[in-house]
């Protein structure tokens, strides 16, 4: 349960092609999470797979069974929404067993599911309160019980932490990750944020502007980015990327550098600098060095103790340099 | 911060309207009050004179009283539940993207835009009217004999009229609840299962219980003091079949010339017009809470 596949899947708002054909295959089980810049069509492709959203043009298969026409009820999805959509004028054990009621099961079946969710999603004590009275993290939580009740084929989230604060985020990031061990059920998550998408993930879709970019493993496209624009996507702080000249040494039209993969020194070096800001994280300090080559960022350990106006010499590790060709192609 | 001195400035300059408004409510109330408790019919000059409570005893036993409470509330109730129930359907019409919205939109609130007198009017003559009438020839064609509206059902009659009136305003503002409904909460119960009736009843209806409560009390405030609809129509008939309190207490005022016992009346009105304020609030107020 919980395979999706999608083939040549379109989606044109009128004249507009938001998402020109692509193809896709989600595997039993997994944690895929789309990731891309705002705008590129993440939410228009989920709610295209759970569908809220009619296709333009090409094929979804849920389980093996072509599911394109089939309404969103009847696809065995559940999806968590970034406004959490719970229902205001009901209690949070109804919010959870509406799903089951709209199923037509029996009051004790309603009773134990919703007990069990609550259970799991440390609910117990606020199932008689109102949406309206709980905390945000709360309500993320009776979203995801809704969900869960359901036993769906697959969850599909739409950026259901990105109206928390940081530290709620890194929790319930945390849970969602466990619920996914625990359920063992394919779970499609979108974000914009690469720090979710990365620990998050079995397997990442990048996309741009509707296209799939890459697909693959958090450290798969960290370590072989397919092309700049991925290379530039994932990882924090962002690849440094220097063109021209120093490009042409290695024969590139560009070459790429991970802030963690430039070694630092103050004696020698193969690119001499100024550091301009520097940021001390305590266990990292970043450093934005200004050099021939423009400013280059540089992650240090805590202990780095350079200013601003030092001067410094950079040294790239050649095994980490990434190479593309003028059309921007990994090389 | 309001000092001292500024507060008592401030409750200086506004006292003018305050008074202004108090006098305005309560020298008409008082002097409704004070009549109500006199001997004063305009045919019996020089008959004047406090009478007590016989204003209020010859009112309340009168026995076009209860058939007056009576049509009061059927009015009421009719026209609310016509147009609340009329407005919700209307309003989840004019939530669909149709063509020709916003012409479609301005039609319907056009009646809000027609006087009392001039609706009631129109109805009486081009619709119910037994001979010219719409109704009567649509009777014809069909081969039935024309139905004579206002003299077999007049309070049918002009509970249609009065609804006609009052379901722009019930469907502007359960439209304007219907927009502002989460279109996420609608996706996610779809998502859950929920067919179309399901969505309706379980989420659409609970959001519009709060617009719903607003449409009720302010009509109800309204409709109590419908007059010219029935006094363009029916003039309280047959006999006194369509006779609200309102409408009484103009009968026995203006056309019996019993100011005192129209005073009367009319204090009636005000009680009770107040005893059904409080139900109202203890029923649906709380909808308005939270
Ligand atoms: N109903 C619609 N009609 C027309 N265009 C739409 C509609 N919905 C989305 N779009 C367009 O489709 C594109 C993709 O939108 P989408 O909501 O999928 O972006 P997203 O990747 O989820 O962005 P974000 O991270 O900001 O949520 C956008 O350019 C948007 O303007
Ligand atoms: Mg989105």
């Amino acid at each position: 349960m919980g395979q999706i596949t999608l083939k040549g899947v379109r989606k044109a708002f009128g004249d507009v092609e938001v998402i020109p054909p692509l193809d896709l295959h989600i595997n039993e089980g997994e944690f895929v999470v789309f990731v891309g810049p705002s705008g590129c069509g993440k939410s228009t492709l989920l709610r295209l797979i759970a569908g809220l959203e009619d296709v333009s043009g090409g094929e979804i298969e849920i389980d093996g069974q072509p599911s394109t026409d089939l309404p969103p009820a009847r696809r065995g999805l559940a999806m968590v929404f970034q406004s959490y959509a719970l229902y205001p004028h009901m209690s949070v054990k109804k919010n959870i067993a509406f799903p089951l009621k709209m199923a037509k099961a029996d009051q004790a079946t309603i009773d134990r599911k919703v007990e069990n969710a609550a259970r799991i999603l440390n609910l117990t004590d606020y199932l008689d309160r109102r949406p309206g009275q709980l905390s945000g993290g709360q309500r993320q939580r009776v979203a995801i019980g809704r969900a869960i009740v359901r036993e769906p084929a697959a969850f599909l989230f739409d950026e259901p932490l990105s109206n928390l604060d940081a530290a709620l985020r890194v929790n319930m990031r945390l849970e969602i990750s466990e619920l996914h061990q625990k359920l063992k059920t394919t779970m499609i998550y979108v974000t914009h944020d690469q720090v979710e998408a990365m620990t998050m993930a079995d397997k990442i879709v990048v996309l741009q502007a509707g296209r799939i970019e890459q697909v693959g493993s958090p450290l798969e496209l960290y370590r072989s980015p397919r092309n700049r624009f991925v290379a530039g996507f994932i990882g924090s702080p962002k690849m440094n990327f220097i063109g021209g000249e120093e490009a042409a040494k290695h024969g590139a039209d560009t070459i790429g550098i991970r802030p963690e993969h430039i070694a630092i020194s103050t004696s020698e070096g193969a690119w001499k600098g100024t550091v301009g800001v520097s940021e001390h994280l305590g266990s990292d300090t970043f450093l934005h060095v200004e050099t021939d080559h423009g400013v280059i960022n540089v992650r240090g350990d805590g202990e780095v103790s350079l200013h601003a106006g030092d001067a410094v010499f950079l040294t790239p590790d050649l095994n980490q340099l990434h190479k593309f060709d003028a059309e921007g192609l990994a090389i | 911060m309001s000092t001292q001195a500024s507060r008592a400035a401030a409750r200086l300059m506004i006292s003018p309207s305050v008074i202004l408004l108090l006098l305005w409510m309560a020298v008409p109330l008082g002097m409704t009050l004070w009549f109500s408790f006199q001997r004063y019919n305009l045919l019996m000059p020089g008959q004047g004179g406090f009478t007590g409570w016989d204003n209020y005893y010859y009112f309340l036993t009168d026995p076009a009283f209860f058939t007056a409470l009576k049509n009061t509330l059927v009015l009421v109730g009719g026209v609310l539940l016509i147009t609340v129930v009329g407005g919700i359907l209307l309003a989840l019409l004019l939530d669909q993207q149709i063509f020709g919205q916003g012409i479609v939109r301005v039609l319907v609130i056009a009646p809000f835009f027609v006087m009392p007198t001039v609706s009631a009017l129109v109805w009486k003559n081009m619709f119910f009217n037994p001979v010219n009438g719409i109704f009567a020839h649509i009777a014809q064609a069909i081969g039935l004999p024309p139905f004579d509206f206002l003299a077999q059902a007049p309070m049918l009659s002009i509970t249609l009229i009065v609804a006609w009136q009052w379901l722009p305003f019930a469907t502007l503002i359960l439209l304007t609840a219907l927009q502002s409904l989460d279109s996420e909460q609608l996706e996610a119960a779809e998502m859950d299962g929920a067919g179309a009736f399901s969505r309706f009843f379980y989420i659409m209806l609970p959001h519009l219980a709060r617009a719903a409560t607003v449409v009720i009390l302010i009509q109800t405030i309204f409709l109590l003091s419908t007059f010219a609809e029935i006094l363009v129509t029916t003039n309280g008939g047959p006999g006194n079949a369509s006779t609200t309190l309102t409408y009484l207490v103009y009968v026995q005022s203006l056309l019996q010339f019993d100011v005192g016992g129209g005073a009367a009346g009319g204090i009636i009105a005000v009680i009770l017009a107040n005893i059904v304020a409080i139900f109202l609030m203890r029923m649906i107020g709380k909808n308005l809470e939270a």
